[in-house]
């Protein structure tokens, strides 16, 4: 078993909160994320489970067990760091065996296990070396081997593949993934890259300004985002933002505050929205429902002026302005369509993907 | 391309020459001293520019042996800057790991306390040493003379080892405890291996201090069975006459530890030890 719950946890460094009343249920055998901007206060909440930082108010279980007074080692958790945190004066194989030899599991205990490990993480044959013969992508299967020898009930991890490039990054991602199916332990993710959030968790805690916004499915998160600093967050390129008002006149209608467009609102959603016509609305349109042709009955043209154009390989994105206002925004595009910069260009907004803010609060209508 | 390889050339040639000439500004006194040390007679001054004398001989070496209570001196001050060095070593490891990792009420006073009384000459602090060491009972002990040296040692060595645990990252300390050391495990068993250049540093400063030392020894050590090795060598300089000899013998024998702690320790001197150990 390996269950984590938070009960109004907080954190305070004088009067700054930085964690600020966190409620989470993490199940056993779970792989749950938390994601955010720098500051957001993910790290803070992870090294509280861990036991590095105090909490100022709240619990935390492990277990069904109150671990707020239970110092680190005796909590049955591993941690692997952002910056691996491997004892530079000992061998792969001693940093391995260390947690072990504290635990004063026998020798021959400790043997299986580390053989075990260096299997699984392809780092068998550098056991007698340092770490600082190793390269990056190494020192980071060690630092994961020295959290699954010692089979705890939960992992940690701490941004650990941002000091990755990129293509070692997909690759650890992987594998990461597959280490959780393959041990079936319990897993908290910080990181603050959202493809990392929505390609390895069960379900994503989203955290701004040490408040929990939303924990969900990754997929539940993406298409309905509870406010708007989780729908810009989540997605990349970020979600397209268009102040405006809902506007009854022969049907119900979104019309841009610089009155440059308007889009229709579906018949089917339409009654949601009736108590709220005539007030200012932030939309929301994500990137990928944008296109350059009209994808289905729901597509609705608009004119734009492509400022700028970035291939990326097999879509190009089109950053655009409309009318004559000068906020930006992006959509992706396949890579055979050729907008010229500088030019007017049709763009097709599916309207059965929009989403509407508060303008004030930013709370999901 | 040729011209610059030239200037390569002249630059490198400049700078081993001016490196040549501050190695023998620096050698010479040591082996003026080797000179005298060898000569047959108690001669400080001579007009000869040889290394190795006319005549010379291990006379006064051999005396200071035979003749001289060298050995007592030896003795007392090995003891003496051992028993410092473990002091020095000990408390500034502990005490520089404290200033470093933790907050406490009077951190930073703490700090700028010890630098602050580095500020003063060791004369000033003759006076108010010598009576807080008559109250004490400590006077003419090799004990006064410990804890006289320990606490002049101190605020360098705290600083210096304060220095080094800055630049070891926390997060070794915090993985050593997640698995499954306590503080002070994970403060021996991680970070005090890695801080090995800092403890290097801060033992050879302490031993130096107290191996070499003169002012406070002189009127601490009263007594001449407590006589360190540069109270033995002043001893050698009377009112009328020097002996030169026995001065230049004991004055190399006595580099003799300083200069092997060096060689011996240089390797530990070299920093670096945390490479690999995180990002990078």
């Amino acid at each position: 078993m390996g269950s984590v719950r938070l009960e109004h946890v907080f954190k305070k460094y004088d009067s700054n909160i930085v964690v600020n009343d966190v409620n989470l249920n993490i199940n056993d055998k779970e792989f749950v994320v938390l994601v955010g901007p720098s500051g957001c206060g993910k790290s803070t909440t992870l090294r509280m489970i861990a036991g590095l930082e105090d909490i100022s108010q709240g619990t935390i279980f492990i277990d069904d067990s109150a671990v707020n007074d239970v110092p680190p080692k005796d909590r049955d958790i591993a941690m692997v760091f952002q910056n691996y945190a491997l004892y530079p004066h000992m061998s792969v194989y001693e940093n391995l065996a260390f947690g072990l030899k504290m635990r004063k599991y026998s020798k021959d205990e400790i043997q299986e296990r580390v053989q075990q490990a260096s299997v699984i993480l392809g780092i068998k044959e550098m056991l007698e070396r340092k770490p600082k013969a190793l390269s990056g992508g190494q020192r980071q299967r060690v630092a994961l081997g020295r959290a699954i020898v010692r089979k705890p009930k939960v992992f940690l991890f701490d941004e650990p593949l941002s000091n990755l490039d990129a293509n070692l990054r997909v690759q650890m991602r992987t594998e990461i993934s597959r280490l959780h199916k393959q041990i079936e332990t319990t897993m908290i993710y910080v990181t603050h890259d959202q493809i990392e959030a929505m390609s390895m968790g069960d379900r994503i805690v989203v955290m701004h300004k040490g408040i929990v916004q939303q924990v969900d499915t990754p997929l539940t998160i993406y298409n309905n985002p509870v406010n708007k600093f989780v729908a810009g967050f989540i997605g990349s390129p970020t979600m397209n933002f268009f102040d405006g008002k809902l506007l009854l006149q022969d049907s119900l209608a979104f019309e841009a505050s610089t009155k440059y467009f308007s889009l229709p609102i579906r018949s089917e959603i339409v009654q949601r929205f009736m108590p709220i016509v005539n007030s200012e609305v932030s939309l929301g349109i994500r990137p990928e429902h944008i296109s350059a042709k009209p994808q289905n009955s729901h597509s609705q043209i608009v004119n734009v002026n492509v400022v700028v154009t970035e291939p990326v390989g097999n879509e190009i994105f089109i950053y655009f302005t409309i009318g004559q206002a000068v906020e930006q925004y992006v959509c992706r595009i396949p890579s055979d369509m050729q907008p010229q910069t500088g030019r007017a260009f049709d763009l097709y907004f599916d309207v059965s993907k929009l989403h509407f803010f508060d303008k004030t609060t930013g709370a999901a209508l | 391309m040729t011209s610059s390889k030239n200037k390569k050339i002249i630059l490198r040639i400049l700078t081993h020459l001016v490196l040549v000439i501050f190695t023998l500004i620096a050698i010479y006194p040591v082996l003026q001293v080797v000179t005298i040390s060898l000569r047959p007679s108690d001669k400080l001054l001579s007009t000869s520019l040889e290394i190795i004398p006319q005549n010379a001989t291990l006379k006064s070496y051999v005396s200071l042996f035979t003749d001289q209570p060298f050995l007592l001196w030896v003795r007392n001050s090995a003891l003496i800057s051992l028993t410092v060095t473990l002091t020095g070593v000990a408390l500034a490891a502990m005490s520089g790991y404290a200033f470093s990792r933790f907050n406490f009420i009077g951190k930073k006073v703490g700090l700028l306390g010890l630098l602050v009384t580095q500020m003063f000459p060791a004369t000033m602090l003759l006076l108010p040493l010598y009576l807080m060491l008559i109250y004490l009972g400590l006077i003419n002990s090799y004990l006064g003379i410990i804890i006289t040296y320990s606490a002049t040692a101190l605020p360098f060595c705290i600083w210096t080892m304060k220095g080094y645990y800055d630049t070891i990252p926390i997060s070794l300390e915090e993985a050593a405890r997640i698995d499954g050391c306590n503080q002070f495990q994970a403060f021996y068993k991680v970070i005090l291996p890695l801080a090995s250049p800092a403890l290097v540093i801060t033992g050879l400063f302490s031993f130096m201090t107290a191996w070499s030392e003169y002012i406070v020894a002189a009127q601490i050590l009263q007594d001449t069975q407590l006589w360190t090795l540069p109270l033995g060598l002043k001893s050698f300089e009377a009112n009328m006459s020097t002996e030169w000899g026995l001065y230049g013998a004991a004055s190399l024998i006595v580099m003799i530890p300083v200069v092997a702690l060096f060689i011996i320790l240089s390797k530990w001197l070299v920093s670096g030890l945390t490479l690999g150990s995180v990002k990078g």
